[in-house]
C-alpha cells in the first residue's frame, strides 16, 4: 500500500526528502490489530519528586518494555532509523525486546550508540525517530527512547558489560578535545575501529554538559560515569584537568596525534542587557547548573561548593536549560517561575520537560519580558521589573513576534534570576589555533557532512560548531566526524 | 593527581604551596593563574601563580588562609596529591618595554608580582617594586624581589619597616622620586587593587590590576567571574584577569566577591564547633 505521508513542510518530511524515502510500504500481511496504546513510563509523583534530586522517570519494567516493543510494526523500510542522527537499527533492537532477548537487543543498540543510557533519557525522540514512526499520525508512535533506556539500564543491572571485539591496533592516534557528547561519540566510534584515542577534558570530570549541565533528576551522574567507564574499558584514554588551548595548543598536539577532533562545547553565557544583570543573585544558567551538578552544590557543605537557598527564583528563557534551572530551583525549596516573552505554544523546550515542570509546580509567566533588575543597598537582587507582551505578526522564525504592551510594567520581589538564553561557543581553541576558520558567532567552521575544519587533520563538532544545541545533535556530528577521521586514517 | 611538593607557612596565615604540574609549568607566563581543588569534594578556586619551574615541572602559589578551601589547602601535608591543578588560565600580563614600571604587591600579591617584575626587568624596564603589609613580620620574598627590581620599597601599617602607613603613601613616594612612572601593575586583594588605582588616577599612570573574582570552571563557560570594565561586562577568566584599574567598577566587584561570604565560613564554623565539642566532652 503506497500513500503520501502528510503535507509537505514539516521537519520530518525534510528528513525523509533527504533520505529519499518519501513513501513507505506497510508491512504485509497485516494480520494483528494495531495497538496504539503507547505505554507510559512510571514516574515519581510530582508532589514527591519536587522535593528530591532523584531521577523523575523510573523506566519501564521488562513486562512494560516487551508490551511496548510488541506494538512495533517492524516496517520493512523503517522511517525511524532515518530520523536518528546516529543511525541506530531501531526495529532491530525493538524486535529483540519483543522477543525477550535483551542481550541481543543491547548488542544491536550499542553497535551504533556507545551511550544508550544517556540518549534514551535526553534525546528529543519526539522530534526524531518517534516523529517518523508510521503510527505517529494516530498518536501511537513507538516509545523508542524509553525502550533504548530500558535496554541500557537492563544491561547495567546485569552488572557486566558485553565488550565488542576490537580489531588489531592501527597504531593511529586521535586526540579529542572535550569529553562531552560529541567527543565521547567520536571516541567510542574510533576505538572500535582499532585506533588509539585520548580525550582531553578541561574540567575534573568527563561528560561535558551531561555532567555539568543536565541535572541529576533528569540524568543521574552515575549513568554518565557508567558510560564513560565503558569507553575506558574499550581502551579510551582520558586526561582530565587539561585545557587544550592553554595547557597545550592544538598545533602542539598535532605533532603527536594523527588527527584531532574539537568538541569543546559551550562558551561564554549570554545575558540580556537588562540593567542590573551583575547584581548578586543573578546567575547564568551555566553557573547555576554547574554549581548544582558538577560541583554538587545541593550537597553543600558535604561538597564544598556553595549554592544559595533563594526563596523566589525567576528563570529567563523557555528552552530545556530553562526548565532544568527552574526545576532545580524548585528542589532547592524556592518558589520557581519561568519568565518567557512568547506564549506556551512557542516554548522551545521538549513538551515532556514543560509538562514535568508544570506538574511539579513551576509557575509560568508567559508574554513577559524582564526590563530591569533592582538591587538593595548591598548589591543583592531585590526586585525585578517586567513588561507584558502580546503576540504580533510572525517573524523570521515563523513564530509570532512578541510586542510590548505599553504601560504594562510591573515590579515583583525576587531573590534570584537565572538567565537561560544560551551561550556562545567556547573561545579557547579558536583563539589559540592560527588558521582555524571561525564564523561570526565565534563558532568553528566545519563541514556539515564530515566535520572537517579549515585546518588539515582537524575536525570539529557539537556546540563549538553549531552554538548551543542538543546532546544528540552533538553526537550525530561526532559520528560523522569519526567516519571522516577513519577514512583519513585508513588513507595514511 | 598533582603532588604537593612543598607546603609551608611563610608568614603568619600565608602558605606557600609547590605543586607538581609539569604541563602547566611548561606553558606558564607571568600574570596567569591556575584553578585548584584541595580534595575530591572540593570547590574550584583560582590562584595567582607566584613562580614556576618548567624543568622541574612545578608551580608555586601563595595562599592566604581565609575560607574553607584555602584552609584545606593550608592544612595539606607535603607529599599528598590534590585532584585538580589546571592551567595556565587567563591572559598573561602584558610585558613590553614601558620604561619605568611600578609593581605593587600586597598579601599573596607580594608573591604573584614577582614573576611579573622579573619579566619586566628582563625586557629592559626599570622596575620599582612596592610591597605592603600591616607589619614587617608579614613581609616576605624581599631578597627575591630585590634581585629583579631596581628599587624595593616597603610600606607597613605600623611603620616597623620602610614607610609607615598604607598604600595611600604611594602618591608621595611616586611624587618624591625623580623619575616618571610609565606604568603601574598591582597584584593583591581587591582593596589594594582599588586603592592603588585610586592613587595612580590623578597621576595619570596607566594601571593594570589582576582581578580576583569568584570562578568555577575558569575557562569561559560559567560566567560567574563577570566584571564591569569601562561600562561593558567582561569575563575575568578569559578576558582577564588583568584589566585597566581606572576602568573597573570596584563597588560591583567588591559586592560580587561577597556573594558566598556566609557559606564560605559555614564549613569552617562547623568543623571548628565539632572539634570543640569533642574536646569539651572528653
Amino acid at each position: 500500500m503506497l500513500r503520501p505521508l502528510r503535507p509537505y513542510g514539516r521537519s520530518s518530511d525534510r528528513v525523509l526528502a533527504m533520505t529519499g524515502q518519501m513513501e513507505f510500504v506497510m508491512p504485509e500481511p497485516q494480520k494483528k490489530k494495531l495497538d496504539l496504546n503507547r505505554r507510559d513510563m512510571p514516574k515519581q509523583p510530582p508532589e514527591v519528586r519536587r522535593h528530591n534530586f532523584d531521577e523523575v522517570a523510573l523506566g519501564y519494567s521488562p513486562e512494560l518494555a516487551i508490551e511496548e516493543a510488541k506494538r512495533c510494526l517492524q516496517c520493512k523500510k523503517p522511517r525511524c532509523v532515518a530520523g536518528c542522527p546516529v543511525e541506530i537499527d531501531i526495529p532491530g533492537f525493538i524486535k529483540c525486546i519483543a522477543e525477550g532477548d535483551f542481550a541481543a537487543g543491547t548488542r544491536i543498540l550499542k553497535d551504533k550508540n556507545c551511550l544508550p543510557a544517556m540518549c534514551g533519557r535526553v534525546c528529543p525522540q519526539e522530534e526524531q525517530c518517534e516523529q517518523l514512526c508510521v503510527l505517529v499520525k494516530r498518536g501511537g508512535q513507538i516509545a523508542v527512547g524509553r525502550l533504548e533506556r530500558f535496554l541500557a539500564d537492563w544491561e547495567a543491572d546485569q552488572g557486566k558489560f558485553d565488550l565488542p571485539k576490537i580489531p588489531r591496533s592501527t597504531r593511529r592516534k586521535v586526540g579529542i578535545v572535550g569529553g562531552g557528547p560529541a567527543g565521547l561519540t567520536v571516541a567510542g566510534d574510533l576505538i572500535k575501529l582499532g585506533h588509539k584515542v585520548t580525550i582531553f577534558e578541561a574540567l575534573h570530570e568527563v561528560g561535558g554538559v551531561l555532567i555539568y549541565g543536565i541535572p541529576e533528576f533528569r540524568l543521574p551522574k552515575v549513568i554518565v560515569h557508567r558510560e564513560v567507564e565503558y569507553l575506558k574499558k574499550l581502551g579510551v584514554e582520558v586526561v582530565t584537568d587539561y585545557v587544550v588551548g592553554k595547557t597545550r595548543t592544538v598545533d602542539s598536539l598535532l605533532e603527536e596525534y594523527d588527527g584531532l577532533f574539537i568538541g569543546s562545547g559551550a562558551g561564554l553565557p549570554w545575558f540580556m542587557d537588562v540593567p542590573g544583570e551583575n547584581l548578586n543573585g543573578v546567575y547564568s544558567a551555566n553557573e547555576y547548573l554547574t554549581r548544582m551538578n558538577l560541583m554538587k552544590g545541593f550537597l553543600f557543605p558535604e561538597y564544598h561548593t556553595p549554592i544559595k537557598e533563594h526563596k523566589r527564583v525567576a528563570v529567563m528563557g523557555g528552552g530545556n536549560v530553562a526548565m532544568d534551572c527552574a526545576r532545580t530551583a524548585l528542589r532547592l525549596g524556592a518558589e520557581s517561575r519561568i519568565i518567557y516573552r512568547r506564549s506556551r505554544q512557542e516554548l522551545p523546550a521538549r513538551l515532556e520537560e514543560i509538562e514535568n515542570a508544570e506538574e511539579e509546580g513551576v509557575i509560568f509567566d508567559f508574554l513577559t519580558l524582564p526590563i530591569k533588575y533592582i538591587g538593595d543597598a548591598n548589591g543583592w537582587l531585590k526586585e525585578i521589573e517586567c513588561l507584558k507582551m502580546k503576540l504580533g505578526e510572525p517573524d523570521d522564525s515563523g513564530r509570532r513576534r512578541p510586542v510590548p504592551i505599553e504601560g504594562s510594567e510591573y515590579v515583583v520581589p525576587m531573590d534570584a534570576v537565572v538567565c537561560a538564553i544560551g551561550n556562545s561557543p567556547n573561545p579557547l581553541v579558536p583563539a589559540t589555533t592560527p588558521g582555524l576558520e571561525v564564523g561570526k558567532r565565534g563558532n568553528i567552521v566545519a563541514d556539515e557532512e564530515t566535520g572537517k575544519t579549515s585546518r588539515d587533520r582537524v575536525w570539529a563538532g557539537g556546540d563549538v560548531v553549531t552554538g548551543a544545541a542538543t546532546v544528540i545533535l552533538a553526537m550525530g556530528a561526532g559520528r560523522k566526524a569519526a567516519r571522516s577521521i577513519h577514512e583519513y586514517l585508513r588513507s595514511l | 593527581m598533582f603532588k604537593l611538593i612543598e607546603n609551608r607557612m611563610i608568614v603568619p596565615n600565608l602558605h606557600l604551596l609547590t605543586l607538581e604540574a609539569p604541563e602547566v609549568a611548561r606553558q606558564m607566563e607571568p600574570g596567569q593563574f591556575v584553578i585548584v581543588r584541595a580534595d575530591d569534594g572540593g570547590e574550584r578556586i583560582p590562584l595567582s601563580v607566584a613562580d614556576w619551574d618548567a624543568e622541574a615541572g612545578t608551580v608555586t602559589v601563595v595562599v592566604m588562609n581565609v575560607g574553607s578551601t584555602t584552609d584545606r589547602l593550608a592544612s595539606l601535608e607535603t607529599g599528598v596529591s590534590v585532584p585538580t591543578v589546571v592551567g595556565p588560565l587567563g591572559k598573561p600580563t602584558e610585558i613590553e618595554k614601558f620604561g619605568t614600571v611600578l609593581c605593587l604587591g600586597g598579601c599573596y600579591g607580594i608573591a604573584s608580582i614577582f614573576p611579573i617584575a622579573r619579566a619586566l626587568k628582563e625586557k629592559g624596564n626599570k622596575v620599582i617594586t612596592v610591597i605592603e603589609a600591616r607589619s614587617s613580620y608579614l613581609l616576605f620574598w624581599e631578597d627575591k624581589l630585590r634581585e629583579v627590581s631596581d628599587k624595593l620599597i616597603c610600606i607597613t601599617r605600623d611603620g616597623t619597616k620602610g614607610h609607615k602607613g598604607h598604600v595611600g603613601r604611594l602618591t608621595e613616594i611616586i611624587k618624591s622620586s625623580d623619575e616618571r612612572v610609565d606604568r603601574m601593575i598591582v597584584n593583591g586583594c581587591t582593596f589594594l587593587l582599588k586603592r592603588g588605582s585610586d592613587m595612580s588616577r590623578p597621576l595619570e599612570i596607566k594601571t593594570i590590576v589582576s582581578l580576583n573574582p569568584i570562578m568555577i570552571d575558569g575557562t569561559g563557560m560559567c560566567g560567574v567571574c563577570r566584571v564591569t570594565v569601562g561600562k561593558t561586562t567582561k569575563f575575568a577568566c578569559v578576558h582577564g584577569p588583568d584589566f585597566d584599574g581606572h576602568e573597573v567598577d570596584w563597588t560591583e566587584l567588591l559586592q560580587r566577591r561577597k556573594t558566598y561570604m556566609r557559606e564560605e565560613v559555614i564549613p569552617l564554623r562547623t568543623s571548628r564547633c565539632e572539634e570543640h565539642r569533642i574536646t569539651s566532652s572528653d
